[in-house]
């Protein structure tokens, strides 16, 4: 460990403004990136599901009229 | 060989396949992060010039390595598209754009942010700087130009021919801090010189590189899975998988 202390770690010596946003942005961009395809994915799976469901229930109408 | 790429090249292979890679993926990748961001902000000493501030340069390297690497990626599934006519190499062209486009975002961000306290100023109009924000429109322009064009097989010839074009930026941005007077300095890693730095500091550097390739990789598979699903949604196989989930 370089640091001392807690408060050491979170000044880094006057640069932790810099240090501290720069990993921010990365952290944020790091995790939006491996995380949103994920929502797609669930988003697309509903929507495609909610489709056949429909179609089922359209092609089950045709047959009973 | 020729035989396994293309099988790999149909699209429902490919996903049947990388589903089995991606949890690896990610697991390998989230653990190499950890440890690699743990190692640059805890153990590595600070630099005796730039003191803490040199601890930006173990997410900044990585970033521009892989903003320009993932061009070349993008360039290469470009020409394998317009070659063979392969529609998972135009899928990953589609893929690989915005990825490509935010991490070349973090290779600038995170420069501007280390320029600050390092050369006093968050931007200049250098060589090297402005032919990365060059690399950063040409992705954005990627984006841009497949929402453009409606027809799918348009869009993609089209976005192939950008990409092949745009690869000429890449000798630019490499060179230009020989080329030109510079405020950047060169590179700092290089596949055939033994680093100039000592080893407490490039090892964790080459440690976060390797992290942001398994990171690029696990985060391109994922966009792939999506871009494979979009575009063969009418086929059987997906509808299968569909119903199965």
């Amino acid at each position: 460990m370089k640091f001392d202390s807690l408060a050491a770690f979170i000044a880094m010596d006057g640069h932790g403004t810099y240090v501290w946003l720069a990993y921010g942005i990365t952290f944020l961009a790091i995790v939006l990136n491996l995380w949103l395809p994920g929502l797609t994915r669930r988003s697309f799976v509903q929507s495609e599901q909610r489709l056949a469901q429909r179609k089922a229930v359209a092609e089950n109408q045709g047959e009973n009229t | 060989m020729l035989k396994w790429f293309h099988r790999l090249g149909s699209p429902k292979t490919f996903f049947e396949l990388s589903s089995k890679w991606h949890p690896w993926l990610l697991g390998l990748s989230l653990l190499s992060l950890v440890s690699g961001v743990a190692w640059a902000l805890l153990f590595v000493p600070p630099d005796y010039q730039q003191g803490n501030s040199v601890r930006i340069m173990y997410i900044h390297v990585p970033a521009a390595i892989l903003a320009q690497s993932g061009y070349m990626m993008m360039a290469g599934a470009a020409a394998v598209f317009l070659i063979w006519r392969m529609k998972l190499a135009d899928m990953a062209v589609a893929a690989i754009a915005p990825l490509g486009a935010s991490i070349t975002f973090l290779a600038l961000v995170t420069g501007a942010i280390w320029g600050k306290p390092t050369w006093g100023t968050w931007w200049v109009w250098d060589a090297r700087l402005t032919s990365t924000l060059v690399l950063f429109f040409l992705y954005v322009g990627m984006i841009a130009l497949r929402s453009a064009l409606d027809r799918q097989a348009t869009a993609g010839r089209a976005c192939a021919i950008l990409a092949l074009v745009g690869v000429v930026n890449l000798p630019i941005i490499k060179y230009s801090v020989e080329w030109w007077f510079t405020l950047h300095q060169p590179a700092s890693f290089s596949l055939t010189e033994k680093p100039a730095m000592p080893a407490e500091m490039w090892m964790p550097l080459l440690l976060m590189v390797i992290a942001y390739y398994l990171f690029f990789f696990t985060a391109l598979l994922s966009r792939l899975r999506n871009e494979i699903l979009d575009r063969e949604r009418d086929t059987d196989w997906v509808r299968k998988w569909v119903a199965a989930q």
